[in-house]
């Protein structure tokens, strides 16, 4: 078991977006980032925006091809797994959950084409089973969603509807961007707990991304907080959020508007 | 209406009444209940936060005081007394001319948006000023007043020479606040202001409007936004909206600490929020089920179908305003009958 502990390594890894062909201009999307994560951990990427947290999340799911640095998945650098079989191993969902569905389709045909993926082609009554076990896991009522196109659903009926994809996949890693940013306050929780449930349940690790330093304190075990691309300040939870060292991060802690503390604006 | 602004009304002390006040939308459609019989005050000094979840009828509530709205929101009754004038009998012409901006000024959403991106920020407030005055002004003097303006609410004057494209969202949300606060309005209603700002230009934006209101230039002002932890920086009063109606109304302190209303528990208790004493955090609650389609809302209290304390009456009869524990702290919920 202990050398399966880690699950990603992602070591100094950079990226330069250049545009122009005189003149090329360059913008540096994340530089030397490196940071590990184990299995069945949650790791939290905080940052403004502009600060490479969705750069980095791209490379890792091999979006975009990183400048220099190498990412190892169990050991084994990315580059060198068949795509397919990569992302049965890391999937992601994205902040706006209407994106990740065809407005012409029905949203079965999400779920069809996950399990179409994962297991091949298997028989109607055993896709149906496998669907109406993931539903009762994440507590979605099938009556609620099947059958319905996108725009018919609330965006936290469809956020835990794709978590019920992930569930069907079954990935070792999943990458959070902004998943409740787009969702009302009172659905939000809901959301972090699912997603703290799947975790302990099937042991998967987790990337969030967020610009919530609240979220972030509330579900991560460890956090990496970034600034402009590079990372200012990693380590558990507590330490950072409560004993910052960084002056960038003492900053963003400072700014945050919190619920219990009022700011001393004098 | 030119004697509207410094009316006996400085003696009052209610800026802003609103009673009973009604704007549905309407269209192929069908009708949208958006905002339905709501009622308040609003004293003078006052910062006061509108909150609730989207769909609740904040904007729309704002877009009625305001009179700016479009063609398919239509005023449906009610009164919306600001400085003892009522805006709802007042002619479009004149509230464009003499209201707006002069009595109550409105920052609406994305109003960063709506800088000329062709013209620099002092040409842009040149502009602002012939149409609103009527009178071509002196370049020189007004220029050296809006710097002045700029300057007590510590924005940097090099900003007038730019385009709006050179400047930053927090920068330009700033600039808007400015320019729609240089006729020193009575009301300022900020909708959304910070909700697309990163953290450390949120506080920027908040210290300017506590600053705006220190300096005197605003008296009053209703600051609109979901996020209650930015709410609790700055307001001293909180009303709490869900479909369309006013469920609590309190002290800030109040609403956070000792929420009425089960919807408003129900929030407060599903607020993720930075704990900077990092005691554990309770679990976090939510509310089961989601809004109400407006065009179709439940009968009774609208908070019924949700709520976990529902009784009989609720599911039946719309519930008055109760004062379970004082004046301040109205609540429509039967529970507090």
């Amino acid at each position: 078991m202990i050398e399966n502990k880690e699950l990603l390594e992602v070591d100094k890894l950079t990226k330069i977006y250049t545009s122009g062909l005189i003149r090329p201009t360059k913008v540096v999307g994340a530089k030397d980032i490196s940071f590990k994560i184990n299995k069945g951990e949650i790791l939290s990427l905080v940052g403004e925006s502009g600060s490479g947290k969705t750069t980095v999340a791209n490379m890792i799911l091999r979006l975009i091809q990183p400048t220099s640095g190498l990412i190892y998945f169990n050991g084994k650098d990315i580059n060198t797994i068949r795509l397919q079989d990569y992302y049965k191993l890391v999937q992601i969902i994205f902040q706006d959950p209407y994106s990740s569905f065809n407005y012409f389709y029905k949203v079965d045909r999400v779920l069809n084409q996950a399990i179409d993926f994962r297991y091949g082609k298997i028989s109607k009554s055993d896709k149906k089973n496998l669907i109406e076990n993931v539903f009762k896991e994440i507590g979605i009522n099938a009556k609620e969603v099947l059958g319905r196109y996108p725009y018919q659903i609330s965006g936290g009926q469809l956020q835990r509807f794709l978590l019920a994809r992930i569930l069907l996949i079954k990935p070792n890693l999943l990458i959070a961007d902004e998943p409740t940013s787009m969702i009302d306050a009172s659905s939000r929780a809901s959301i972090l707990n699912l997603l703290e449930m799947i975790r302990k349940k099937e042991g998967l690790s987790v990337i969030f991304i967020t610009h919530d330093i609240g979220q972030a304190q509330y579900i991560s075990d460890r956090v990496l907080v970034m600034q402009k691309g590079l990372v200012v300040e990693k380590g558990p939870t507590k330490d950072v959020f409560l004993n910052p060292t960084n002056p960038y991060t003492k900053n963003l802690l400072a700014s945050v508007p919190s619920l219990y503390r009022q700011w001393d604006l004098s | 209406m030119k004697n509207l602004k410094k009316s006996p009304s400085q003696t009052s002390n209610v800026v802003l009444a609103i009673d009973d006040l009604k704007g549905y939308y309407k269209g192929t459609f069908g009708v949208v209940f958006a905002v339905d019989g709501v009622s308040f005050k609003i004293n003078r000094g006052e910062i006061v936060g509108i909150s609730g979840e989207s769909g609740c009828g904040k904007t729309t509530l704002a877009e009625l005081i305001s009179g700016t709205y479009v063609p398919v929101l239509h005023y449906e009754g009610g009164t919306i007394m600001i400085e003892d004038s009522n805006i709802c009998e007042i002619d479009e012409e004149t509230l464009r001319k003499d209201v707006c901006c002069k009595i109550l000024a409105y920052v609406p959403q994305a109003s960063m948006n709506s800088l000329n991106p062709v013209k620099k920020i002092k040409n842009f407030i040149l502009d602002v000023m012939t149409e609103r005055t009527g009178v071509k002004p002196d370049k020189t003097k007004v220029l050296k007043f809006v710097i002045n303006h700029f300057e007590t609410l510590g924005l940097d004057k090099t900003v007038l020479e730019r385009y709006p494209h050179e400047l930053s969202g927090g920068m330009k949300q700033r600039t808007i606040i400015a320019i729609s606060t240089l006729w020193n309005p009575n009301l300022l209603i900020v909708d959304e202001p910070t909700s697309a700002l990163d953290v450390t230009t949120q506080k920027l934006l908040i210290k300017m409007l506590l600053n705006l209101k220190n300096v005197g230039i605003i008296g009053t002002i209703i600051f609109i936004s979901h996020d209650i932890p930015t709410l609790r920086q700055i307001c001293d009063r909180c009303i709490i909206m869900y479909a369309g109606r006013i469920a609590e109304d309190g002290t800030m302190e109040d609403i956070i600490n000792s929420p009425l209303h089960p919807y408003t528990k129900g929030l407060i208790s599903s607020i993720v929020s930075f704990n900077p004493d990092g005691s554990p955090e309770s679990d976090l609650g939510s509310i089961p089920g989601q809004p109400p389609d407006l065009r179709f809302p439940p009968s009774g209290c609208r908070f019924h179908p949700r709520c976990p304390e529902c009784m009989p009456i609720c599911k039946t009869e719309h519930p008055p305003f109760f004062e379970p524990i004082n004046k301040e702290h109205p609540v429509r919920c039967w529970l507090y009958k």
